[in-house]
């Protein structure tokens, strides 16, 4: 039987305070704080982020395809799975597609995932999402950006797939034009009553009829609406209990778009118990349902980074000017500097597996470790005898590091350390999600995919340290 | 190292530099033309009778750069670059080429214009790449020398912070007694140890200035030189080391020496026949281009004990009445920093001191000058190392 073999979910560093933005507009702002991607996060990174989590401890070999989820791709033309693939260094041999155009494509990327492994083909399906709204906009407070992955295959599933529904209908209620930063909205009533509840209810009865299984017993209930009142419209309809129901993180995240089911998905499967039933509702331009059953192996799965330690691992003081800016909504001075290079296609992918996968090569000869790759040894002089060697996850320390005061950065100051891997090899990398002041010599660093910069119109991602988190 | 040397074969005979700084109304061809026809002036010949130029400058592609504002006739102008050493590079080419007998007589002339690009700090084309190399600054890569040097010989950092001041303070003070220098005054203590932070502990006092400036050198064979001048300077070293940037991949390196400098001084030493260099020379032109690698090059030039130059800074040893007194002329720190022409703007200090005629900053009675030039980072640079004397 197929189903969810393991999982990862993602919750940036940084989070806005929702008072914060309510100070700086003269407006109520509201309760809690939003989940924001660094400046040096897209959905793409963020992606990778949970993939690692979700893939820690497996790895990527045995993956036949790769669906991405967004409603913000990174590149509109040209397949940002691409990206992930090669971070996640995967085969040659893998399909990898997006899958976009509204926040339900992240349920549809897991069920498409579930198809490819029922048909025999073990699929991650990766679900990301920035979440960008007008200020004074009920968008831009409510949002949150996360991501969440899931390995679906037939061996060693923790959830197996009881029954899938999906309900299409044509109705306008959040879009937005390409090359259009904000999303347009309906009025609130019209999609409420005529699309989410009605939608949500009637995905619930046949996903109950198709799989035989009735609501009440149903130990746990994603209902994912981009409007959350619909959730207590339909919870009531359907008579489901307040236990059943899987909390939304709205104070703590946001609704975070493609990644929400995912996100709350990952929050059931790390509470359930062997037998229980996990339904996971998703409605936007139509609805989807799946209906999954945790297996004995849940008991002894434990996911890599728990939702929990995410969410608690933050840094909560940014600005809403800062926020801004990140996003692009606010223009600032730019420096006295020359615009960054764009980086080069032939090199690109001349150096994939380092750019993108953080592969060093080690000396067959003598054992030194090198970043990047190097074809004759810095130790012994061996010309030729390397062979590749992966860093991403391998333990780091800080072993001296400097506070660049004129470097531009969304974020001044720049950190940059020099990082010594446990093992050998030593990288210079910039820091990120750190605290400038509270970085020291011999601090641990973990490697994370980031989006250096934008040049020409060609994102810059390669790999920077963190504070481990 | 195996580099047989041109020891007493080789004399600088002529030499011109233009003030450093910020020349808003001189282009880079006037400041070349300015500097050649000083040397020229120096040297007593004209044009006609340099046989070929060695050119430093960074990213002008060609000789074309120099024979095109000189109106050159016909002879070779070979452009050569280094990183920040690359005047030296010009003056060692050009030493070669007239030891071999290839030529009689010939230039090497440095020359940068940096204030020209509107932007601050140095700009650099960069060839096309994957992006993965860090974006640091100049000043960022060199403060890594600071905290591993303070913590490794048990320096307080505040203490540090006052022995990086006190390099500051000594090149300001020389530079204030050099009329061609970019900043021409003074600079307390207190203003250097509270200057805005740049890349900590480094303040922008700490920094070398950007600046325009253009020098050169007219070189002959020693045989030749006293038909050009009665005081002459003669080459008795020249190494110049590139490193196999092993700082930034190994673990061994420890951001407290430049493994190139100790292999170059080594090398030039022996060139020159010094036993004893800390004794021997009586002046060194340091690349101070920030003040942790002046204190880091005391060490690895053997000016001081390994974690002993901290000491000595704060002693005075360094300064122009010190027992070794080390950028005389102000250093890039209050001379200036045009690139091409640094190389060859410590080769003036040079030639200035051992003639006598350095003014109020002259060196009692010097016989041995050692001009030191770096290109790079820590742990991957290029360095070039000389030897002078009379």
């Amino acid at each position: 039987m197929s189903g969810i073999v393991s999982y990862g979910v993602y919750v940036p560093f940084n989070r806005l305070q929702r008072a914060v933005v309510g100070q700086a507009l003269g407006s109520r702002g509201g309760k809690g704080e939003r989940a924001v991607a660094s400046y040096d996060e897209d959905t793409v990174t963020m992606a990778v982020e949970a993939s690692r989590y979700c893939l820690a401890g497996i790895g990527g070999s045995s993956i036949g395809s790769l669906y991405f989820a967004t409603t913000r791709p990174p590149y509109q033309e040209k397949l940002n799975a691409s990206t992930l693939h090669a971070a996640l260094a995967l085969g040659r041999e893998v399909r990898a597609l997006d899958i976009g155009h509204s926040v339900r494509a992240g349920l549809g990327s897991l069920i498409a995932a579930a198809e490819s492994a029922a048909a025999g083909t073990r699929s991650l399906a990766a679900m990301s999402d920035i979440r960008i709204g007008a200020p004074e906009g009920a968008a831009e407070l409510s949002g949150g950006d996360a991501a969440a992955a899931f390995l679906l295959g037939n061996d060693d599933v923790i959830a197996e797939i009881v029954a899938v529904c999906s309900q299409s209908l044509e109705y306008l209620s959040h879009w937005r034009l390409p090359g259009e930063e904000f999303s347009r909205s309906w009025e609130e009533r019209f999609s409420l009553t005529q699309a989410y509840v009605p939608l949500l209810s009637s995905v619930l009865k046949a996903l109950a009829v198709k799989s035989g299984v009735s609501a009440k017993d149903w130990a746990a209930v994603v209902l994912d609406s981009p409007n959350p009142r619909a959730v207590a419209a339909v919870a009531k309809g359907a008579g489901l209990r307040p236990e059943q129901l899987v909390a939304d993180m709205a104070l703590e995240v946001g609704h975070t778009g493609a990644a929400q089911a995912g996100l709350m998905l990952a929050r059931a499967l790390e509470k359930a118990s062997p037998g229980d039933h996990i339904a996971i509702l998703s409605v936007s331009d139509g609805v989807d349902a799946v209906l999954l059953k945790a297996t004995d192996a849940i008991a002894a799965y434990e996911s890599a980074r728990s939702i929990d330690d995410l969410i608690a691992s933050k840094r909560n003081d940014l600005s809403y000017t800062a926020y801004l800016r990140w996003r692009g909504i606010l223009q600032t001075e730019p420096p006295r500097r020359p615009d960054p290079d764009q980086p080069a296609a032939p090199p690109s992918l001349r150096s994939e597996g380092w750019k993108y996968a953080f592969h060093g090569s080690r000396c067959k000869n003598c054992g030194t470790h090198h970043l990047p790759p190097q074809v004759v040894c810095v130790s012994c002089g061996a010309t030729a005898e390397m062979e590749r060697t992966p860093f991403a996850d391998r333990a780091a320390k800080i072993r001296t590091f400097a506070i660049d005061r004129l470097a531009f950065t969304p974020q001044p100051p720049m950190v940059v350390a020099v990082i010594d891997f446990e093992g050998g090899g030593r990288v210079q990398s910039e820091l990120t999600d750190c605290e400038p002041d509270k970085v020291s010599i011999g601090d641990p660093l973990e490697m994370t995919f980031r989006r250096l910069f934008t040049a020409k119109g060609v994102h810059n991602y390669f790999w920077k340290a963190r504070p481990v988190r | 190292m195996a580099s047989n040397g041109i020891c007493d074969r080789v004399a600088i005979v002529g030499m011109g530099c233009t003030y450093f700084g910020e020349h808003w109304d001189k282009s880079l061809e006037d400041l070349l033309i300015e500097a050649a026809n000083e040397a020229y002036l120096s040297a007593g010949v004209d044009g006609d009778r340099i046989d070929a130029y060695w050119l430093g400058t960074m990213g002008r592609l060609s000789g074309l750069t120099l024979s095109e504002p000189l109106k050159i006739n016909y002879k070779p102008v070979s452009h050569v670059e280094n990183f920040c050493a690359t005047g030296s590079e010009a003056l060692r080419n050009a030493a070669y080429a007239v030891a071999s007998g290839a030529y009689d007589c010939v230039m090497a002339i440095g020359v940068e214009k940096l204030k020209d690009s509107g932007f601050s700090g140095l700009v650099v084309q960069n060839p096309p790449s994957d992006g993965s190399s860090p974006a640091m600054t100049a000043p960022a890569q060199f403060s890594m020398l600071a905290p591993d040097y303070f913590e490794k010989y048990g320096v307080d950092p505040e203490v540090g912070k006052e022995v990086l001041s006190r390099i500051a303070y000594k090149n300001h003070c020389n530079g204030a007694k050099n009329p061609k220098a970019q900043f021409r005054k003074e600079v307390p203590m207190d203003a250097i140890m509270c200057s805005p932070r740049v890349a900590d502990p480094l303040g922008i006092m700490d920094c070398s200035g950007v600046s325009d400036g253009s020098a050169a050198a007219v070189v002959v064979r020693a045989e030749d030189a006293h038909k050009y001048t009665d005081n002459p300077i003669f080459i008795k070293a020249l190494s110049f080391v590139a490193g196999p940037a092993a700082g930034p991949l190994s673990q061994d390196y420890d951001f407290t020496t430049f493994p190139e400098v100790v292999a170059s001084a080594k090398d030039a030493y022996q060139q020159a026949g010094l036993k004893n260099p800390m004794e021997e020379i009586s002046m060194a032109e340091v690349h101070d281009c920030f003040t942790p690698t002046e204190l880091v090059l005391y060490e690895d030039l053997g000016f001081a004990e390994r974690g002993g130059a901290w000491r000595e800074v704060l002693d005075g040893a360094f300064d122009l009445d010190g027992r070794l007194p080390v950028n005389p002329d102000g250093g890039l720190k209050s001379f200036g920093h045009p690139i091409g022409a640094s190389g060859l703007r410590m080769m003036f200090e040079m030639w200035l001191q051992l003639r006598g005629e350095a003014g109020e900053r002259q060196i009692k009675d010097p016989k041995i000058g050692l001009t030191h030039n770096l290109g790079g980072a820590p742990g991957r640079c290029v360095s070039f190392v000389s030897v002078v004397g009379r």
